[in-house]
């Protein structure tokens, strides 16, 4: 069973509620937050904007190859849009498998190739200035 | 044709949807890309852009219609 969404908002006691099975002896679960510094200076907040559409079809593909290789009971892929203060939860990545490495690989699959090709971008603001990531060398 | 833009290419061409449905010129991913490049220089100090078309990274040779939704797609960075 998968689940994928994009939200404004991560609550992540409903995610841990949704993961659970009671075939999975092993839950791994990654959380992408929002982190107060880069590049050395100080991060205020961050604003995510996304091709929802194209990227809900991105994950699902992702969610159904990680499906394909490793034995998963729950797979749940969500990330956030909008603007995201330090400590948020931005993206979380959850698997449930019978055993731990199983759920450890497909884990950090999924979150490996979302960062690779899944259309959300991401905006750093600064005290005085603002960076789209990646975007230039 | 449109493409749907997101991210910093809205800022560099100051518009949400690049309207092309005046220029006939275009007949494939490739010379959207050129076209886009073209028009819009800065677009091409970013470290890549894609283009998509309906919902898929698609490849130069890919021939565009004005019934596939087009999107470029600049660097990514979720997660």
């Amino acid at each position: 069973m998968k689940k994928i969404e994009i939200l404004s908002d991560i609550n992540l006691n409903e995610v841990y509620a949704w993961l659970q099975h009671p075939e999975a002896g092993g839950i791994d679960l990654f959380i992408g937050c929002v982190r107060n510094h880069a590049h050395g200076k100080s991060v205020i907040k961050l604003e995510f904007e996304g091709y929802e559409p194209m990227a809900l079809h991105q994950m699902d593909r992702l969610a159904n190859k990680a499906i394909e290789q490793w034995p998963v009971k729950k797979l749940l892929m969500i990330h956030a849009l909008g603007n995201k203060q330090i400590g948020d939860p931005v993206v979380v990545i959850g698997v449930a498998c019978a055993h731990r490495d199983d759920a450890f690989k497909a884990c950090k699959f999924l979150i490996d190739e979302l960062k690779k090709s899944v259309p959300i971008w991401k905006k750093e603001y600064f005290t005085d200035h603002t960076v789209w990531v990646n975007a230039h060398p | 044709m449109e493409v749907l833009l997101f991210g910093i290419s809205k800022e560099i061409t100051g518009q949400k949807i690049l309207d092309l449905s005046k220029d006939n010129q275009i007949n494939t991913v490739l010379d959207l890309k050129k076209w886009i490049l073209k028009k819009y220089p800065q677009m091409g100090n970013l470290n890549s852009f894609a283009i998509a078309v309906d919902q898929e990274y698609a490849n130069d040779d890919l021939r565009l219609s004005d019934q596939q939704e087009i999107a470029l797609i600049p660097p990514v960075s979720g997660g």
